[in-house]
């Protein structure tokens, strides 16, 4: 994950956002009706801020010509190795998000990742669980956070049981 | 780096993989980019026991949009005239796919000099899954 | 599609399409790469025309909320077709691309809004070793800029094949 992210928030991404939630209020794709409105704009659904991933160059995402760990001739693109397994079970655990204002089309945010804290835990269903935090802060042209966001990812030691 | 037309032949020849074992993950994020969700692309029982295909597979579409990257690279940005394309075969996951460029015919309009490029897109197989033509601007 | 559909062409949508081709050309990510170019801005991808689906309300490859919609859930689905819908082979999921070809009149570069407009063109049929009937039907897009100019022309050439193509 990179330290530090632009994240330019676009009408047309915002849309396909909210398309792809099946959230169909006007606020998300009508700038005429959106001006009306209290924020005066198109604004970023809730959890739009995680949509910031395809801005970070080292999130994972298939490139060509390297290998990828889903399906193509084979179950797996990736030689099994060391991480192989971990990464395949990482589990998002809990997101929390923290809004200072709403976030209008057009605005260019900058995000600053940190690490937060981290425990274990003995699980019944996954064998050992390892936690993990990561804040990410989304700053406005002003250098005002706009949005705090708390991801917590868990690591288990066996697939989870059903 | 745009093309001379001082420096090409017919039958000059541009080639390159364009994709090596494609992936779901890759029809996926090509549904996602392009907003075209049929779910033949991307959901196997569907695609299995409705429509009666072994697999989900590619957008044409994306098929013509990585062959698309070929060009650019051989022909320069904002340079092409013309692409089109017929899709001869679907394309499976798995696929590794290589495009190629032929030079047909080079000319000179009102000053201007253009290339007419052969375009033909192939699976690991050899076969064809894309077949057809472009032009585009070229320098003196 | 709707008779006519208005959509913006941002640099970000570029960068997203540029990826899911595979295509790691910085023209399409590096604004300043791009505005020392020919060019001279971030330009769209040569097959990036389609994104107006996105914006047609009436786009019938997009699932919507609460319309029925073919493909799997619980279940896998066809869907109902109305006789005068546009056939997308949504019924049977055996609509195919037939062809598809680009006439570009100039390069079109993020931060313009481009007007599409749809017109049908010629419907034929023919008989086919593996794919039994298929009826072909061509859809002319027409791109304009704001200032009413075409920028790009975009022929598509459907078919429907009576049962799934042999492979």
């Amino acid at each position: 994950m990179a330290d530090e992210i632009t994240f330019p928030i676009e009408a047309g991404h915002i849309m396909r956002f909210a398309a792809a939630i099946g959230d169909e209020n006007p606020i998300y794709r009508d700038a005429g009706h959106a001006e009306a409105t209290e924020p005066g704009g198109v604004i970023a659904p809730p959890t739009y801020a995680i949509a910031s991933a395809h801005f970070d160059p080292d999130v994972a995402r298939p490139l060509p010509g390297r290998p990828w760990r889903g399906s193509g001739a084979e179950p797996t693109g990736t030689p099994a190795g060391p991480g192989t397994d971990e990464s395949s079970r990482g589990l998002h655990a809990e997101q929390r998000f923290v809004y200072h204002r709403p976030v209008l089309a057009g605005e260019t945010l900058t995000v600053r990742r940190r690490p937060g804290e981290t425990w274990t835990k003995e699980g019944r269903r996954g064998g050992a669980l390892s936690f993990r935090e990561q804040i990410s802060e989304f700053f406005d042209a002003d250098g005002d956070v706009v949005i705090t966001a708390t991801m917590v990812g868990v690591t288990t030691s066996r697939a989870v049981d059903q | 780096m745009p093309l001379n037309a001082s420096s090409l032949s017919v039958g000059d020849t541009h080639s390159e993989v364009v994709v090596e074992n494609l992936t779901r993950t890759q029809i996926v994020q090509y549904a996602g980019a392009s907003g075209d969700y049929n779910p033949i692309h991307t959901d196997t029982p569907f695609t299995k026991e409705i429509a009666g295909y072994p697999s989900v597979f590619a957008h044409g579409m994306l098929s013509m949009g990585m062959t698309g990257k070929m060009l650019t690279n051989y022909v320069g940005d904002g340079r092409l005239t013309a692409f089109g394309v017929r899709f001869t075969r679907q394309v499976f996951p798995g696929a590794t796919l290589t495009a190629t460029a032929t030079v047909e015919a080079i000319r000179e309009e009102d000053g201007q000099h253009f290339v007419d490029l052969a375009v033909s897109t192939t699976n690991q197989e050899g076969q064809e899954v894309c077949k057809g033509d472009a032009s585009a601007r070229i320098d003196a | 599609m709707a008779d006519e559909v208005t959509f913006p062409v941002e640099a970000g949508h570029i960068m997203l399409f540029a990826r899911a081709i595979g295509d790691e050309n910085p023209i399409y990510k590096d604004a300043e790469y791009a505005k020392a170019s020919e060019v001279g801005g971030i330009p769209a991808p040569p097959t990036f025309e389609r994104v107006w689906a996105h914006w047609d309300p009436d786009y019938s490859l997009r699932p919507k909320p609460g319309e029925p919609w073919f493909g799997s859930a619980a279940e896998a689905t066809a869907r109902p077709q109305s006789a005068d819908e546009e056939d997308d082979g949504g019924g049977s999921g055996r609509g195919l691309h037939a062809e598809q070809r680009y006439v570009y009149h100039r390069p079109v570069l993020a931060g313009e809004t481009l007007t599409a407009r749809m017109r049908p063109g010629k419907t034929w049929t023919k008989e086919g070793r593996r794919a039994g009937t298929m009826t072909f039907s061509e859809g002319i897009i027409e791109l304009f800029d704001e200032a009413g100019e075409i920028v790009i022309t975009a022929t598509t050439v459907g078919v429907t094949t009576s049962r799934a193509v042999d492979q």
